[in-house]
């Protein structure tokens, strides 16, 4: 399904002392298949941006259509779209409140499919907890709030996934997470993306995170949408990023560090990519020298 | 879904009222409470609405904001009203306009329910200047300070406070996080708007659950906080900001006894709300 929000505003608090902007005028369109990356400070607008696309929040102004679903129309079937549309919030393991980690991820599929039996149900809570790396005897009679932090987010992750939407979109999914937990968090967003899954958006602070994973991305700032296009094209324009407060990957500062010396790399910011490039210049560079 | 419980309806300005002393406007707020109830006839207490509309006027408030307090008791006063007109039977002189069974309407009744509903409209008038005007925490602080002498008899009058100021500061942390997790379940295809009264309150499960164990966890977290900077309680604790009145304090004060002396004054003069009977039907 294709993502096309055109002049999307929204208000919070209307008509009152505490009104405030958080989107003026957003106009962006993700199609199906993409890694999407949503990149922008605190208040940049991007959290209440990916909550119009679950319908949590109603548009105050502009057109927001995903699929066949016109979302500003009220007679949108919005149970209907949630279940198409999976949303993780930030710290999602602070959502869990079922006596058992079976109950809790069933929840879901429980309210979307009211029509399908305890086995179709089990079945389908059973493969989202391995699908996230858990293991079904271990953990399904265990209380969820027992769990280590990294298992608690799996789990609610799982309790997303179970309805198996085809897009998928994560508000800072590794916040807090250790770096080996980071990524096995990509690694599994990358082992759905494709298969049921089919888009897959995630916000974040963290630029190496976008870098490594996104195919295209947008930078928030002020309500709007200020730079959109491959992770690539948007961290050559390193300095209007910074200007923002934003960071840039590691990659990107080393590529500018070795620009003001006068090596120009023509790299992607995925860490791969650049030491192969830094690598080629060495050799080179190298030969040149022993020549 | 609930962005309409902004708690403590602070209106941010800068008016005459705000800087007030905290203490200086409980007090009055009290003393204006006592007028209002001490005022026996309709001159008293349209000196009470002149006073309320100076206030109302030097806060700077929008008048809007000001009633939109009424509209939440709107329904008491109507019913108080209702039952007054209907069923007012004291005193022996009734002047009756219309008699049914037990239902009598009488000049006194009419009388007393317009007297009674002003009572109302002038009290939660009144009461929503202070807490339009004044933050929660410098309320609290007024009313830890007011409260002081208690401490001679061991009342825990800082600790009270403090529990206070918590509470309150929690309030919006808590209402965000409220929102995040309803937002969250209802992403999972969670329903909180159809179905009947058992039905609601069992789709609040989900919410009540992680809310009362992030209740849990901030709490720690406080407690650790404060423990990590060696709080301990009200011993040797002194005040960032320290209240102070000034003159604006003053003459609030000189305004509002000079309100009392005046509505004791009227009282003695007019006489009580069914003298203007009098002069109609003595004629």
């Amino acid at each position: 399904m294709q993502i096309d929000a055109k002049g999307l505003t929204y208000i919070y608090n209307p008509k009152s002392p505490f009104a405030s902007t958080a989107l003026s005028g957003v106009d962006l369109s993700i199609a199906e298949g993409e890694f999407f990356g949503i990149i922008g400070h605190t208040g940049s607008g991007k959290s209440t941006f990916v909550q119009h696309l679950n319908a949590l929040l109603k548009a105050s102004g502009g057109s927001l259509r995903i699929g066949e679903y016109d979302l500003t129309d009220k007679k949108c079937k919005f149970l209907e779209l949630r279940s198409k549309v999976g949303m993780v919030f930030q710290y999602p393991e602070y959502q869990l409140f079922a006596e058992t980690v079976e109950k809790d991820v069933a929840f879901g599929i429980k309210n979307f499919s009211k029509e399908k039996t305890e086995d179709e149900i089990r079945e389908a809570v059973k493969e989202a907890l391995e699908t996230v790396g858990l293991d079904w005897n271990a953990v399904k009679d265990a209380s969820p709030f027992e769990l280590s932090g990294g298992q608690k987010r799996r789990v609610a992750i799982a309790g997303v996934i179970v309805t198996k939407p085809e897009i998928l979109i994560l508000d800072e999914p590794a916040a807090g997470l250790d770096p080996l937990g980071k990524k096995e968090l990509m690694e599994l967003l990358h082992s759905i993306h494709g298969g049921w899954c089919k888009t897959i958006i995630i916000v974040s602070h963290d630029m190496d995170e976008i870098a490594e994973n996104c195919t295209r991305a947008a930078v928030f700032s002020g309500g709007r949408v200020v730079m959109e296009g491959k992770p690539s094209e948007i961290f050559l324009r390193a300095d209007a990023l910074l200007e923002m407060g934003l960071d840039i990957p590691v990659t990107a500062k080393c590529a500018r560090i070795l620009k003001q010396d006068g090596f120009s790399l023509d790299t992607d910011f995925t860490c791969d990519d650049f030491v192969a490039k830094v690598l080629s210049l060495c050799g080179k560079g190298g030969a040149e020298h022993a020549q | 879904m609930l962005n309409d419980v902004t708690f403590g309806q602070y209106y941010p300005t800068k008016s005459f009222v705000h800087s007030m002393d905290p203490r200086a406007k409980l007090v009055l707020t009290i003393a204006y409470i006592v007028a209002i109830f001490l005022a026996d006839n309709f001159f008293g207490l349209a000196a009470v609405i002149l006073f309320l509309a100076l206030a109302v006027i030097f806060s700077r408030v929008p008048f809007g904001s000001v009633l939109r307090s009424v509209k939440m008791i709107l329904f008491i006063i109507v019913f108080t009203a209702i039952l007054n007109l209907f069923f007012y039977t004291a005193g022996e002189e009734l002047h009756v306009l219309w008699q049914w069974k037990i239902i009598v309407i009488s000049w006194e009744a009419i009388i007393n329910m317009v007297f009674l509903a002003l009572r109302l409209f002038l009290l939660v008038m009144g009461t929503s200047v202070l807490t339009l005007t004044t933050t929660p925490v410098a309320l609290t602080d007024g009313i830890e300070s007011l409260l002081t002498p208690l401490k001679w008899i061991r009342f825990p009058v800082h600790e009270l406070a403090l529990i206070m100021s918590i509470a309150l500061r929690f309030i919006p942390t808590l209402v965000d996080e409220t929102n995040r997790i309803v937002s969250a379940q209802k992403a999972r295809g969670a329903d909180f708007e159809t179905g009947g009264l058992i039905r609601r309150a069992k789709a609040m499960i989900p919410v009540l659950v992680p809310l009362l164990v992030s209740a849990f966890r901030r709490a720690e977290d406080l407690g650790d906080a404060m423990d990590a900077r060696c709080y301990s309680g009200s011993k040797g604790r002194t005040k960032y900001k320290k209240l102070k009145f000034t003159w604006r304090d003053a003459l609030g004060v000189l305004l509002l006894a000079g309100l009392i002396t005046g509505i004791v004054f009227l009282n003695l003069y007019f006489g009580g709300k069914f003298a203007i009977l009098n002069y109609f039907f003595s004629a």
